[in-house]
């Protein structure tokens, strides 16, 4: 009984938040109360009051504005990123635990070697070449996420193939690309929409640790992490100003791992 | 009378929220003495040994007297029953592995419950634990007390768990289907103990089990437990000879399971499946970077031969091969060396369509009703999944009319083919597997152990079905199994193997009557049987 209702808490709350942010980042995609890229000397540093809910910052922009375009950055940072590591990692898990053997050698050393490569690194590294972004940011942490649901997709793919429903599939004449389609993915979605929950909280903070270090997206696009860092001289001044983006990515994390945590409990109970 | 009593229940009610799991329930067992607790799988034994440890789960609710030795204990604080629990009665589960830590040597694990008990010296529970080693026969040079369960055979850690089970020479042991896990020869050896064990130190034993001639072989008194009442109790003989209730007569029909009466010397007939010079090696860890270690050869030269509408069973215990060899002859794994034919054409090399083609002819029914379907899909679609193997599967309405054909075959009605297999109990689950296998009207049916994890009143009825479905659409059946009743009630002709190799082949009457081989004979005498 308790057990159900603080699934249904961790569930509730996780959707609630989660669904805040991502409307917060449709409706900037239309309209927010100013424009986040207009500058004015004259308004700046202002404390919250009732026109600028949260204040303005150093050059006078909105940060409620900046907040909320600063959330369309997050999500859609993050949520590309966890698209590149689905699209690219669970074909490749599904393909070792199929084949084993060298295949799966060759694949999971493959994943080693992107693991033992830190996100940022990575970031650096892709920053040199083509030069900082939000797109770079994008394929940093998607290269990151593609062993993660490499790994968790082998390992649930090859608990699926010891199934006796397996062997059946087999008699009756199914490749391993059918049968891992047919099969074994359709039974590992719990587990991916899970794993996903919980990179895309990942990404969120990677993203604002990229952004931080000025790796992500570059100005005018407003970005939590660049708000932190640009506030961070004038903590004295204005604390409000890191306050408010350091809470966003707080609660849109928090609100993730609930969620995650949430489908845990939901999903994982098979029929 | 009463007094002498060791165990008495009284009006025991066990519920899991409005659902009676065990109503009523009145028993007693005096010291020395065995009870075999008999009934189908659901029927409410195992909760029943639960009960009496106080050791339910959290949801069930009980009401009623239990009372050892004169003392109530359901009247005893969970503090006490911690005492009491392995003092003065012990419990031996069905799985002995997970009923073993696996990362503690299993003489630590039999001392630990003297540790708990008294306060002795580490020598002394060692001692102790030596002792009742030696006693349940893992004494000696096989040196249990230092190895860990991993190490052990299934027999020997069922042995370990007895002897943690009655270290405090505890009046009362209860086991709960203790050698369901085990092969024949096993079991035999672990019921002998339970036995002796029972006889030598006058403990009363509650033996439960699904299986009639399993509890024949111990018990002086027998209860017969369906929906969560006794239905019948007595003297053993009495019950197997003048059963009163109708449960307990349908209980010892599935247990006694008649020999079939096979009606063909079917060498005439044409031949299904031949199997020639079958190897199956597998690699083994390397002794160091430059020894590799000889393979291990898990099917030695093992030729057989199936002929069409006759029913072959190849019977061995567990690690004798009989599975690599069924991967081999379901070209599921190809073989080191050995050629299998399928209607004449060679199956061992045929790849592609060729394959897809030859593959029409075998099906194949395993072991686990829970596992054998994808938990997704609908029966219609699972039962439907052969029709890939041919050419021009039939449309969605034909495949429909045919699956509901199909299901009405196996005794299920064709308005199941839309629910999901969770809907389904083991029994049904796998009959909608033997609809899988047939539904593409194949030569031949292979069987790995389809029977073993049924109750026996499922396992009659699945075999019945079997006999009925051969003999209206004449096909043949390898039938795969460790259960010599098994293969006597349905096999027209025996393989019997042992350690990758044939050891005998002949007649099912003619092997019964007459082994020729030790180990046939050994199999034969070990399989528990109702006189």
């Amino acid at each position: 009984m308790n057990g159900a209702a603080s699934r249904n808490f961790s569930l509730i709350a996780g959707v609630f938040i989660t669904g805040c942010f991502v409307g917060i980042a449709v409706v900037a995609q239309f309209w927010t109360p100013y424009d986040p890229a207009v500058l004015s000397i004259v308004g700046k540093l202002q404390a919250p009051d009732q026109h600028h809910w949260f204040g303005t910052d150093q050059l006078g922009r909105d940060v409620l504005s900046m907040i909320m375009a600063g959330a369309q950055t997050s999500v859609g940072v993050a949520l590309l990123s966890v698209a590149i590591g689905l699209f690219v990692g669970v074909p490749l898990g599904l393909l070792a635990a199929a084949h084993r053997g060298a295949v799966d050698e060759l694949v999971m050393r493959g994943n080693d070697l992107i693991f033992a490569f830190p996100a940022l690194l990575l970031a650096i590294l892709i920053t040199a070449v083509f030069g900082p972004g939000a797109v770079n940011a994008i394929i940093a942490i998607g290269i990151f996420n593609i062993p993660v649901f490499a790994r968790v997709t082998r390992a649930g793919a090859l608990q699926l193939w010891a199934r006796d429903y397996a062997l059946a599939a087999r008699v009756a004449g199914k490749g391993p690309l059918r049968i891992s389609s047919e099969h074994m993915l359709p039974n590992l979605i719990g587990l991916l929409v899970i794993q996903g929950t919980i990179q895309f909280s990942l990404g969120v903070i990677a993203e604002a640790g990229l952004s931080y270090v000025g790796l992500s997206a570059q100005p005018p696009t407003p970005s939590w992490g660049r708000m932190l860092n640009e506030a961070q001289t004038l903590t004295a001044l204005a604390p409000y100003l890191a306050l408010f983006p350091g809470f966003a990515v707080l609660l849109f994390v928090l609100g993730l791992n609930l969620l995650g945590e949430g489908l845990r409990r939901t999903l994982s109970r098979t029929p | 009378m009463t007094a002498a009593n060791l165990l008495e229940i009284e009006a025991l009610n066990v519920a899991v929220g409005a659902t009676r799991i065990i109503s009523n329930l009145s028993l007693a067992l005096r010291a020395g003495e065995i009870l075999g607790l008999v009934g189908a799988s659901g029927s409410g034994k195992s909760m029943t040994a639960l009960a009496i440890m106080r050791l339910l789960p959290a949801a069930a609710s009980a009401t009623g007297a239990v009372r050892l030795r004169g003392e109530a204990l359901t009247a005893k604080s969970d503090l006490q029953m911690q005492r009491i629990r392995g003092r003065d009665m012990g419990m031996v589960f069905q799985e002995p592995m997970s009923a073993l830590n696996p990362l503690m040597r299993v003489g630590d694990q039999v001392a630990e419950t003297v540790r708990l008990h008294r306060s002795v010296s580490d020598l002394e529970a060692r001692r102790a634990a030596r002792e009742t080693l030696d006693l349940v026969g893992l004494g000696g040079e096989q040196g249990a007390l230092e190895r860990l369960p991993y190490e052990l055979s299934g027999g020997q850690r069922q042995r370990a768990a007895i002897a943690m089970a009655v270290i405090m020479a505890p009046p009362l042991l209860i086991a709960d289907e203790p050698t369901t896990a085990l092969d024949v020869i096993t079991q035999a050896q672990v019921l002998l103990l339970l036995k002796d064990l029972a006889r030598t130190r006058n403990m009363g034993l509650i033996l439960v089990s699904h299986d009639l001639a399993v509890i024949a072989q111990l018990a002086d008194r027998v209860a017969v437990m369906q929906a969560g009442q006794i239905v019948e109790q007595g003297a053993t003989e009495q019950v197997l000879h003048h059963a009163q209730h109708a449960y307990t007569a349908a209980l010892l029909a599935a247990a006694k399971m008649p020999a079939k009466r096979s009606l063909m010397p079917q060498d005439s007939a044409p031949m299904v499946l031949q199997a020639c010079g079958i190897v199956q090696e597998y690699p083994r860890k390397r002794r160091s970077l430059w020894h590799a270690a000889p393979p291990l050869r898990a099917v030695d030269e093992v030729s057989l031969a199936v002929h069409a509408g006759e029913t072959v069973g190849l019977v061995g215990e567990s690690g004798s091969g009989k599975s690599s060899l069924l991967k081999v002859i379901l070209a599921l794994q190809r073989s080191t060396s050995g050629q299998v034919r399928l209607l004449g054409d060679d199956l061992s090399s045929a790849r592609g369509a060729n394959l897809r083609r030859l593959r029409r002819a075998i099906q194949a029914v395993f072991q686990d009703p829970y596992g054998s379907f994808d938990p997704r899909w609908p029966v219609e679609r699972s039962i439907a999944e052969p029709f890939f193997l041919l050419d021009s599967p039939p449309l969605p309405a034909e495949r429909r009319r045919k699956v509901g054909a199909m299901l009405e075959q196996v005794g299920l009605s064709a308005s199941d083919a839309r629910r999901l297999p969770h809907e389904f109990s083991g029994g049904e689950r796998q009959r909608i597997a033997i609809a899988r296998a047939m539904i593409t009207e194949p030569a031949l049916i292979a069987f790995d152990e389809a029977v073993s994890a049924l109750d026996v009143l499922l396992r009659d009825q699945i075999l019945r079905l079997l006999a009925e479905l051969s003999d209206r659409l004449k096909v043949a059946y390898l039938f795969v199994s460790h259960d010599l009743h098994v293969i006597r009630a349905i096999a027209d002709r025996v393989y019997v193997m042992q350690q990758g190799r044939i050891v005998e082949e002949g007649p099912t009457e003619q092997l019964f009557a007459s082994p020729r081989h030790a180990y046939t004979r050994a199999l034969i005498a070990a399989t528990p049987r109702i006189a």
